[in-house]
């Protein structure tokens, strides 16, 4: 055997090996979890609407949560998000404790995470391309130098013809896809989805869901909000998703069968 | 403040693109632009006021400190020694420049605006009149008083405090309304300005909120506020204090016997102090909806 070859063979690996350990390393330093929830409960005025609730998001995960409407869905999403401050509890993002955060940090932290919103949320008299392009702008950086950023991620949507075209003029399916691509124009690290095929057919979620998919597999923690049970199978045969059921006020991990 | 001015540098060299963020707001923007225009405008009126009056104060101060009157009343025999021993008195006077008794003639002008020409005022007790300038240092006038009490008895000296006094007090009085009113002018425009800015932040309560969700700082969703208020308080001041100068300038300019009027308006330098309204007004502005936006902007998550 030639010599050259054989410390190829076992360099290599070596490195291979250090790389990996690194990696790892990295990985417990950043705290593990990209949202972690302890003991978290919210009230509303009115009484309690999630209570107890603990969950760790490690990263490259993917959740679905259901439930039924007005389970808390959307609110376990906004306490997430920083939307909502638990009302007892502790929710940590990103390895710090939400409480002790300023306004400045949050903001900050908020441009890790993408939420695609039921309701798409976008500022009506901007283009599509400009709401697609705002966390870019809100952030203080120069959106016209990631213009070509901004055109892939569009023609990835399937929007690039909608580029200049108001969102008020926009379909249902569209909008949700524009709203995904705001969602994931500052490559965060969590994606927050909740409903994001509430309004459109069944080929478009499909397409929706695919796309969330292709992010996951690109490393991006996801949960997406949903009662839609055959979205969950459809996502299940592609990825490796768990779902969180919240009921009772409770959330828990459903069973593998749906 | 440090942070405020860095802030107001930032907004000044502009951000187009956070301006957009928020959608433009019609009819308000020209009711914000005519409001601050409306009180540059008044302002101009006030500083007017104010350094006039301050013109006012120290014209009668000089003038009238600077003169003094002594008044002999004698019985007819004794009035023309007394004068002499009054004018010898003041002669002798440190601090007096000149002493000249008043003729005939003089005094019946100065009786004439009250009793009419043809004043037989030979044969009326009308006391002499001894017109007293004083030099720089000034003369005590206690001093002169014994002096003249003990040298000719029926003179009496009027240094013109009686009048200074309550005149001087009056314009400075004024004076201080004028600038008061300057004050409540800037904190109007601020009141007013924070109303506007309220609204416009409640009407734009979806955007901001979005604009929070996409990771937004609270001082970039404040700045596209504050620019624009800023902007449209600076350039209104700067069309109400054009106006209010053209107004000022073409004011009918009085005759000497105006007096009072005759002063106002700016004189020499003064013309550019104008010039500081619109500046002022946009501090103001930007304090306010600064403010504004801020205490909005700690009530959403």
């Amino acid at each position: 055997m030639d010599w050259r070859r054989s410390i190829f063979l076992i360099v290599v690996p070596i490195e291979t090996f250090s790389i990996l350990m690194h990696n790892c390393l990295q990985f417990v330093k950043k705290g593990q979890y990209v949202i972690e929830l302890q003991n978290v409960a919210y009230n509303y005025g009115g009484g309690a609407l999630l209570s107890d609730i603990s969950l760790k998001l490690a990263p490259g995960s993917f959740h679905f949560l259901t439930g039924p409407s007005g389970a808390g869905k959307s609110t376990f999403l906004k306490l997430c998000y920083m939307e909502l401050a638990a009302t007892s509890g502790r929710v940590q993002v990103f390895g710090k404790d939400v409480a002790a955060m300023g306004r400045d940090e949050i903001a900050r932290n908020r441009q890790r995470i993408g939420v695609v919103h039921q309701d798409c949320r976008f500022l009506d008299h901007l283009s599509i391309a400009a709401n697609v392009a705002l966390p870019i702008r809100v952030s203080g950086r120069d959106a016209s130098a990631e213009e070509a950023n901004l055109k892939d991620l569009l023609s990835w949507v399937g929007l690039e013809d909608r580029a200049d075209a108001l969102p008020a003029e926009l379909s249902g399916g569209e909008r949700q896809r524009a709203a995904l691509a705001r969602a994931v124009i500052m490559s965060p690290d969590v994606v927050l989805a909740d409903e994001p095929t509430g309004n459109v057919d069944w080929e478009m979620s499909k397409r929706l869901i695919s796309l969330l998919v292709e992010l996951n597999k690109m490393g991006k923690t996801i949960m997406i909000a949903t009662h839609d049970l055959n979205l969950i199978r459809t996502a299940k045969s592609q990825v490796n998703a768990r779902v969180l059921r919240i009921s009772n006020r409770q959330l828990q991990l459903a069973g593998a069968d749906l | 403040m440090k942070l405020d001015v860095s802030e107001l540098i930032a907004l000044l060299k502009g951000d187009s693109q956070a301006d957009k963020v928020v959608p433009p707001s019609g009819y308000t923007a020209t009711l914000t632009l005519f409001t601050s225009a409306a009180m540059a405008f008044l302002a101009v009126f006030a500083l007017a006021l104010s350094l006039a009056t301050g013109r006012l104060a120290d014209r009668w101060a000089s003038e009238l400190a600077r003169s003094s009157t002594v008044r002999i009343s004698a019985p007819a025999g004794q009035m023309d020694a007394q004068t002499r021993a009054a004018l010898e008195v003041l002669r002798t006077t440190t601090g007096v420049a000149s002493a000249k008794a008043l003729s005939q003639e003089e005094q019946r002008k100065l009786l004439e605006p009250w009793f009419g020409p043809d004043l037989p005022i030979e044969n009326l007790p009308v006391p002499q009149l001894i017109e007293v300038i004083e030099d720089s240092s000034g003369y005590d006038s206690d001093g002169l008083r014994l002096r003249l009490s003990a040298e000719a008895p029926g003179a009496v000296l009027d240094d013109h405090t009686r009048w200074r006094k309550p005149l001087i007090k009056a314009a400075d009085r004024l004076r201080f309304l004028g600038l008061l009113s300057i004050l409540l002018i800037a904190l109007a425009t601020g009141a007013m300005i924070t109303l506007a800015a309220n609204a416009a932040l409640s009407a734009n309560a979806q955007v901001i909120s979005v604009l929070r969700l996409v990771g937004a700082h609270d001082a970039y969703i404040a700045r596209a506020f504050v620019r624009r208020f800023t902007l449209r308080a600076l350039s209104g001041a700067l069309i109400g204090v054009v106006a209010g100068m053209v107004a000022v300038a073409f004011l009918p300019s009085a005759s000497e016997a105006g007096g009072f009027l005759t002063g106002l308006g700016f004189q020499g330098w003064h013309w550019v102090l104008p010039f500081v309204i619109p500046p002022l007004a946009a501090l103001v502005a930007f304090w306010a909806t600064r403010t504004a936006a801020l205490r909005r902007l700690k009530e959403l998550t």
